[in-house]
């Protein structure tokens, strides 16, 4: 992004920010209140000074707009001829807080090593501080010198930008084009000017916003607590004292001395949150724009439903589990397109695909926790005969007892804060009814049953203790504490070492055959579905495109998807040889096309792949498949 | 064992803070045009008289060995004496310390209670309550404590008469007179902090939710309230630990404000009062012991930490 670019973005922001209708009366009010306090005569006849001991604390008249303080004198006046003195202040503590937050944040940020050491320390250092204390200090050396005191603030308010914008250098340094602008000739100053600065602009606006806000208050309470302007000299905080002086006879002075104030600082708070808003969004567009360049509402997909899949569209009367035409929505966007499967009691099935088919959004939708805020929008989950997608109450009941879950990464599947044993005696006391003592002795059993050496050690122990291997059958653990009869396992060995898998995989069947569990096996690896499972099914963008037992599948896969698949498995490749892959990545949920959803990256691809939606059809009993060309694969194969 | 290594090594990495604020105020203080003697002496004293009370107070010495002696008196407990009242500093902060302290521990615990319950309830509910957070903490930032102060006593003091206007009445006099005089003060004090905290929890609370270990507990059936109460909260109140600290440090600094609205004996009202005399040895001892203060409230925020996190403990 180059100079133009930076400038042309920060144009559209101001834009953007004047769109707002809070961000537009908060630059009015700061408009008038600077135009009237600088102008302070053209708005008001009285002088500020100017007593009238015929009227004296009145309230709000046509005479005088905001009423008299105990000498008789214009409120209004005086709230706008103090204002300049709170100007004056604001400019003085924002201009230093902008030139030593800017200079060092970006110094320590660019520089790095010594210079941010020195500068972290000493932004840390005064950061710990009250500020007002030290510049009460200043003012008890230099009386009633409030220049003094705002330059102070404002050295005192700088490492809060100081830190902000040295963790911001700090990316922006790593990024490509810096080092482009480097290689270019560019000397340091330049690329900061030109590269680093224009990135952080409304940073330091927002910033800059807020500390004037506070700028605003302070100035104010120094005023008040009579060290600043001195009186009869106005200023708001000499106002709000006066207010306080009669505060039984006139409450209604506090109105003018107090309100105008507490504007101004909205004013400037609501500014700086548009900024803020207004920054996100043009990130947020930029981004999105680029991403989404066919991006397509989800209504416009149309159900891909035909006669095959009503064929399978009852759910099976044996199941455990039965999902039937499952489709699940996120942001509007399906991304879960009619998915059907089963699981019989104690069978192993494999649910398996590339990253991003839907594979984990398709387990989380079984037990009810779409992330990101999906909902199913269709199908049915039947638990044990009951169909449970759209009974939150029923789907909760069966969560821990009926269905468990294993997540993909153990590290972060406990909670780090408690010990091991007690959120799997926790998890015990969730699903039966028992003592402290009964459940913890139940949880190390769990833990036992799991073959972690000296239970009642590790029960002790918390999360970052634990290897990924350990944690990972602590996490089995808790899942089999409600004793499930079926077991979600997203991924539960990709994040392990080899070794570790082969122990965790074991683990699994070993409880399986004990138990007589279920289990739904989510992975992409054929080495685990040929370990483990009798029966897989293949999904390739939210849809599910072939079903089998797993002998068949390895045997004649019937879906060029689940070769392509099978073929790129790292446990089959030959030595010296380079390892086949599918060409292309799986397309996102915007980008699925109307046809075959798998065409653009398969060899056998034809016009008709594209035509129209492909149908699962039930080519042999048992099996089924999505392809078109399944005749001929099957001939292939020597099938029929 | 552990706990109380942390401790000293906390206190002794503090130690550097205490040195450069005490040495800043020094420095500072010694920029002062004229001196302190000739304000104790008056205007028509003699030369002589002049000398010796420069003597006296050690002004004839050269700075480091001025600060050295100031040093010695601090591990001594001697800080001086005020040039207004001549009362010993020590024991004058010592009378005050008590009010601040109760000042700001009762509005700890008020816009603590307050600030968490409003962010967990928005983060739960959402909506309007969002937006409810969101206002707050524009009028946390915009209404200075001076001025709601003023507001509260012209309602609740003078127009309703259920409080006193003004003073502080100690604990150990009457509890109850205690607890009436602390209720305004506190109030306006806590607005802000109250917003600040009500924040952070809400943030917190709504990015620990999206943790995957959360996602675990509900998928194995653990209880909602188990989950919102025992985890969310207990994960998400280390940022939330971390804000509770600045908000005492900037409650402590509101002392000189609200202190001087409600006329109440304590620190910040006597920092406030010493630097409209220029009464230089009570500013110097009213900063050492607002920084103890500051340094305290850290240690404090660095045990919570301890006891919230196992992986800081270790």
């Amino acid at each position: 992004m180059g100079m133009d670019n930076a400038k042309k973005t920060r144009q559209g922001l101001a834009r953007r920010v004047l769109r707002r209708p809070a961000a537009v009366i908060a630059v009015a009010w700061l408009v008038l209140l600077v135009a009237a306090t600088t102008a302070a005569p053209l708005f008001t006849s009285y002088g500020a000074l100017e007593q009238d001991l015929g009227n004296v604390l009145e309230g709000p008249s046509a005479d005088h707009l905001l009423g008299t303080d105990v000498l008789g004198r214009d409120l209004l006046s005086r709230l706008l001829f103090g204002g300049r003195s709170t100007l004056v202040a604001v400019a003085e503590a924002l201009a230093v807080f902008l030139v030593i937050g800017v200079t060092l944040g970006l110094l320590a940020g660019y520089r790095g090593g010594w210079v941010d050491w020195l500068v972290t320390r000493g932004a840390d250092l005064m950061f710990a501080l009250p500020g007002i204390v030290i510049v009460l200090v200043v003012l008890s050396v230099f009386p009633g010198n409030l220049h003094a005191a705002m330059i102070t603030f404002g050295i005192l308010g700088a490492p809060g930008l100081i830190r902000i914008l040295r963790a911001q250098t700090l990316t922006i340094r790593e990024e490509l084009f810096v080092a482009a602008a480097k290689v270019a000739g560019l000397t340091h100053g330049q690329i900061l000017r030109r590269h680093v600065l224009p990135r952080m602009a409304s940073i330091i606006i927002v910033q800059g916003a807020l500390f004037a806000a506070i700028v605003v208050t302070i100035q104010a309470g120094l005023g008040f607590l009579g060290l600043g302007a001195q009186p009869p000299e106005p200023s708001w905080g000499g106002l709000v004292a006066d207010a306080s002086q009669s505060i039984d006879r006139a409450p209604w002075m506090l109105v003018p001395a107090g309100v105008p104030m507490v504007l101004t600082v909205v004013a400037l708070g609501l500014l700086g949150d548009a900024i803020r808003d207004a920054a996100i969004e043009n990130w947020a567009v930029s981004r999105s724009s680029s991403a989404q360049p066919g991006g397509r509402p989800a209504e416009r997909i149309p159900a891909q439903r035909a006669a095959a899949d009503d064929a399978v569209a009852a759910p099976a009367p044996d199941a455990l589990l039965s999902v039937r035409d499952l489709t699940i929505e996120i942001g509007g966007l399906r991304v879960v397109d009619g998915v059907s499967l089963d699981v019989a009691p104690g069978e192993t099935v494999g649910l398996v695909g590339e990253s991003g088919c839907g594979k984990s959004v398709t387990s989380l939708g079984i037990l009810g926790l779409i992330p990101g805020g999906g909902r199913i929008t269709g199908g049915r989950v039947v638990f044990d005969g009951v169909d449970v997608a759209g009974a939150p109450e029923a789907m909760a009941r069966i969560r821990g007892t009926g269905i468990a879950y294993v997540s993909q990464e153990p590290m972060v599947a406990l909670d780090p804060t408690y010990a091991v044993g007690r959120q799997l005696a926790e998890a015990v006391r969730t699903h039966r009814r028992c003592d402290r003592k009964g459940a913890h002795a139940r949880a190390l059993e769990l833990l036992d049953l799991v073959h972690i050496p000296d239970p009642a050690a590790v029960a002790r122990r918390y999360l970052h203790q634990l290897s990924g291997g350990m944690a990972q059958r602590v996490a089995i653990a808790l899942a089999l504490a409600g004793e499930p009869r079926l077991l979600i396992a997203d991924e539960p060995t990709t994040a392990l070492d080899v070794t570790v898998q082969a122990e965790i995989l074991g683990l699994l069947r070993e409880i399986q055959e004990r138990t007589g569990m279920a289990v739904l096996l989510v992975t992409h690896d054929w080495g685990v579905v040929a370990d483990l499972c009798r029966r897989a099914v293949v999904m390739y963008a939210g849809q599910v495109v072939e079903q089998a037992d797993v002998d068949g599948m390895f045997a004649h896969p019937l879906h060029p998807y689940t070769g392509g698949l099978m073929a790129a498995n790292p446990h089959h490749a030959v030595h010296g040889e380079a390892l086949p892959t599918i060409p292309g990545t799986v397309p996102a949920p915007y980008e699925w096309p109307s046809g075959c959803r798998f065409a653009a990256r398969c060899d056998r691809a034809t016009e008709e792949c594209a035509a129209a939606p492909v149908p699962l059809s039930l080519p042999v009993p048992g099996r089924s498949t999505r392809c078109i060309h399944v005749g001929s694969l099957l001939q292939e194969g020597g099938l029929r | 064992m552990a706990i109380l290594r942390l401790v000293v090594r906390r206190l002794l990495s503090s130690l550097p803070l205490l040195f450069i604020v005490s040495a800043f105020t020094f420095v500072l203080v010694s920029l002062v045009p004229g001196d302190p003697a000739r304000t104790i002496v008056g205007q028509h004293a003699t030369e002589e008289q002049y000398e010796n009370v420069r003597a006296q107070l050690g002004l004839d010495e050269s700075l480091p060995v001025q600060y050295w002696n100031w040093l010695e008196g601090v591990v001594r407990g001697d800080l001086g004496a005020s040039l207004f009242s001549g009362e010993p500093v020590t024991a004058m902060l010592n009378n005050r310390l008590p009010v601040s302290l109760s000042l700001i521990i009762a509005a700890t615990v008020v816009s603590g209670i307050a600030g968490v319950a409003l962010g967990v309830l928005s983060a739960r509910r959402g909506g309007a309550l969002v937006r409810t957070v969101d206002v707050l903490a524009l009028l946390g930032l915009a209404v200075p404590a001076f001025w709601l102060a003023l507001v509260l006593i012209a309602f609740f003091a003078v127009q309703f008469r259920w409080l006193p206007v003004t003073g502080y009445v100690p604990l150990g006099e009457d509890p109850v007179e205690w607890a009436r005089s602390l209720v305004l003060p506190v109030v306006s004090m806590s607005l802000s902090a109250v917003a600040i905290i009500a924040k952070q929890t809400r943030d917190s609370v709504l990015d620990t939710m999206t943790k995957d270990f959360i996602r675990v507990m509900e998928a194995n059936g653990f209880r909602d309230r188990s989950i919102l109460y025992r985890h969310i909260l207990r994960n998400a109140a280390l940022p939330v630990v971390t804000v509770l600290g600045v908000v005492m440090v900037s409650l402590l600094a509101g002392t000189v404000f609200v202190e001087t609205v409600f006329a109440m004996p304590g620190l910040g009202g006597v920092t406030q009062q010493a630097t409209v005399q220029h009464d230089i040895p009570v500013i110097q001892g009213a900063v050492l012991y607002i920084t103890v203060v500051v340094v305290v409230v850290n240690l404090l925020v660095d045990l919570a930490y301890g006891r919230l996190d196992p992986r800081v403990r270790a």
